[in-house]
């Protein structure tokens, strides 16, 4: 009898789901899987071609400079846009962790940038960050720069090939490290003021009470922003196409940009699923691991 | 038979129109560049071929030789152009010119004297914007025209001037050279944003298409005064618009009006007036004639009499991935400056293209 009825209960569960399994089946996994077959097509004209090449369009593309410069600005962006972030985020939730008058202006003041598209964000930092010239005076912050005294600071900043990728990764920190500080807030929140009563009893100061007691504690918002960030870091594209293009040199390209351009304008359909597999690869690298840790925690719940 | 998509030189529409040209759901028709770009929309599976339309409406005695030659793919048309725009041109401020008493430069030596005397005085030499990242290689496809004569360049583009030339390295030392005169802000510009500089009596000289006249136009600015981009008398650098008719077209009949309209010189006339270039057809009175601006007469004058060549950055010379990697090579170079590593970048993408193309 309690079988049955289990069984019934059973099945309504799996028929309401099944319309999300398939469409997250064919649409998610199976486009995956299509991009996959392309990859290792030969489809490099308008016209598709699929005859088996193997995996020549990734070896092709590691030994393209263009890619190859674009692989180092993903690091130099994604280690920039992490640390920056974590730090100024982590370092405002702390700030407003003093319980001080305004708070919550504060926090939707710099939760506010999280609202915006990257495509605002880089259209105004392109703005900002457009040096001007001796001829027709400085614009944006090398103005402000010189008008504060401190023009020396002045940097070409994205039509630098020095610094390219580096001028991006700050509109992108701006705009992520409220949602990191956020998250932060709530953490900080979440630690019992004994924990830190105890530590200052035993003779801590403040800053090692934050070193040793707080942020051990706060280790998996920490883990869930890094794979938040990391992952919003590896497909960067839209901020690159309102701030900078590919930028001099390519100081400022990113693989997701070469996708777009090598599919579209150059009709190298194969090398641009190579690529989207490549950046597919990378953010599981990231997703992965964290998605075993989190189901085996559960399963240990 | 309409859908608007912004963003400008044909790069962003692409992406939309060729996902549309595949799943069999095209627009009636759409902007193609004469030349070689038609290779990149697989033409004899998604495009009407429009030999019969030539034959009725007699295009092919109106039009210009060269650009019928240019228009022919795999043995049948499939654009009908409606103008000409013309690469090769350098614009400068006539008033810096008075004041420093200068001559627009025939060759590149006389090109360097005028811009080592501007800087001194504290005026951009030459500006350029290469924010859309296809500017600077069309100054780069200029100056390649200027180093190896109208059939050298052609030639590199089928094959017989190999890439590996002295013209090919002389063009990029100029290039080099170039760069040290340039606004330190190229990058941050487009090409309007460039001509600025021009309107603002700050900047000199500049190498862009004759759509810059449109735009100076619209700019209310007239000081502004153009010569063949050195060493490129006598050629012209030539690139051109046409409409086609893609095979799954919804309204055929309706499209097919539309051509009939952008091949006949009424249409021809209105558009171009409006739009800044020069109609393809060879056959105005000069009371037709009269009706375009200074720049453009002369335009007319230089394109019946000019030797034609196609321009590669703007789809008629090459396939489009031979395009980009051009592109891409020109673009690592404005920052490495490496003529021989960029020399054979360009090798090889000619090279991968020709090899694509048999």
């Amino acid at each position: 009898m309690r079988r049955r009825w289990l069984k019934g209960e059973r099945l309504v569960t799996l028929l309401l789901l099944l319309p999300s399994v398939i469409a997250v089946a064919v649409f998610v996994y199976g486009f995956i899987g299509w991009t996959g077959y392309v990859s290792l097509s030969n489809w490099n004209k308008l016209l598709p071609d699929y005859t088996f090449v193997g995996f020549k369009n990734f070896l092709k593309l590691f030994a393209h400079p263009r890619f190859q410069i674009d692989l180092r600005n993903l690091a130099v962006f994604t280690a920039l846009f992490l640390t920056g972030s974590l730090a100024i985020g982590f370092l405002l939730a702390v700030l407003l962790d003093r319980k001080v008058k305004g708070e919550s202006i504060f926090r939707t003041i710099y939760l506010y940038p999280m609202s915006l598209s990257f495509i605002v964000t880089g259209v105004v930092w392109r703005w900002l960050m457009n040096p001007g010239s001796p001829q027709m005076g400085s614009t944006g912050i090398n103005l402000l720069l010189e008008k504060i005294g401190l023009g020396f600071l002045k940097s070409g900043w994205y039509t630098d090939p020095r610094v390219g990728i580096k001028a991006v990764a700050i509109a992108a920190v701006w705009q992520m490290s409220g949602y990191v500080m956020a998250m932060y807030l709530a953490g900080l929140r979440g630690i019992p003021e004994e924990l830190r009563e105890a530590a200052r009893v035993d003779g801590a100061s403040e800053f090692q009470i934050y070193r040793y007691v707080i942020l051990p504690l706060l280790r998996p918002i920490t883990l869930g922003a890094v794979i938040i960030l990391g992952h919003i870091s590896l497909k960067i594209y839209d901020l690159i196409v309102a701030m900078t293009g590919p930028g001099p040199g390519f100081s400022c390209d990113v693989p997701a940009y070469f996708m777009w351009e090598t599919t579209f304008h150059a009709n190298r359909f194969a090398q641009g699923a190579a690529i989207a597999i490549i950046l597919l690869l990378m953010v599981s690298l990231l997703i992965v691991p964290y998605l075993i840790f989190s189901v085996r925690r559960e399963a240990e719940v | 038979m309409n859908a608007t998509i912004a963003g400008g030189a044909g790069f962003v529409f692409r992406a939309v129109i060729k996902p549309r040209l595949i799943a069999g759901n095209p627009p009636d028709t759409f902007q193609l560049h004469a030349g070689l770009e038609v290779e990149g929309y697989s033409p004899e599976t998604y495009l009407t071929p429009l030999d019969k339309l030539y034959e009725i409406e007699g295009w092919d005695k109106v039009l210009p030789k060269d650009l019928l030659k240019l228009l022919v793919y795999k043995g049948h048309y499939w654009g009908v152009p409606v103008n000409i725009h013309r690469a090769n041109v350098l614009w400068y401020d006539k008033a810096i010119f008075k004041k420093y008493d200068l001559t627009p430069p025939k060759n590149w030596d006389e090109f360097f004297a005028i811009c080592e005397k501007l800087k001194a005085e504290g005026i951009v030499p030459f500006v350029m914007g290469n924010a859309g990242g296809w500017e600077a290689p069309h100054l780069f496809e200029t100056i390649l025209v200027s180093t190896l004569g109208a059939e050298g360049y052609k030639g590199l583009w089928t094959g017989k001037t190999p890439w590996t030339s002295e013209g090919v390295t002389k063009a990029l030392e100029i290039l080099k050279k170039i760069l040290a005169y340039v606004n330190p802000d190229y990058a941050a510009l487009s090409w309007d944003g460039a001509g600025e500089y021009l309107i603002a009596h700050k900047g000199a000289m500049m190498i862009m298409g004759d759509w810059t006249n449109g735009w100076f136009m619209a700019k209310g600015y007239e000081g502004y005064g153009w010569a063949p981009v050195p060493g490129t008398q006598g050629i012209f650098d030539a690139l051109s618009d046409t409409f086609c008719l893609p095979k799954l077209a919804p309204h055929p009949i309706n499209t097919l009006g539309w051509l009939e309209v952008c091949g006949s010189k009424e249409g021809q006339i209105a558009f171009n007036t409006r739009k800044g270039s020069i109609p393809a057809r060879t056959d105005l009175t000069p009371e037709e004639k009269a009706q375009f601006n200074p720049y453009l007469q002369s335009c007319m004058e230089d394109f019946a009499r000019d030797a034609i060549v196609p321009s590669v950055i703007h789809g008629a010379a090459a396939i489009e991935s031979w395009v980009t990697d051009f592109k891409d090579a020109i673009n690592l170079f404005l920052a490495t400056k490496d003529v021989a590593g960029t020399q054979k970048a360009l090798v090889e993408a000619a090279e991968t293209a020709l090899a694509a193309t048999k």
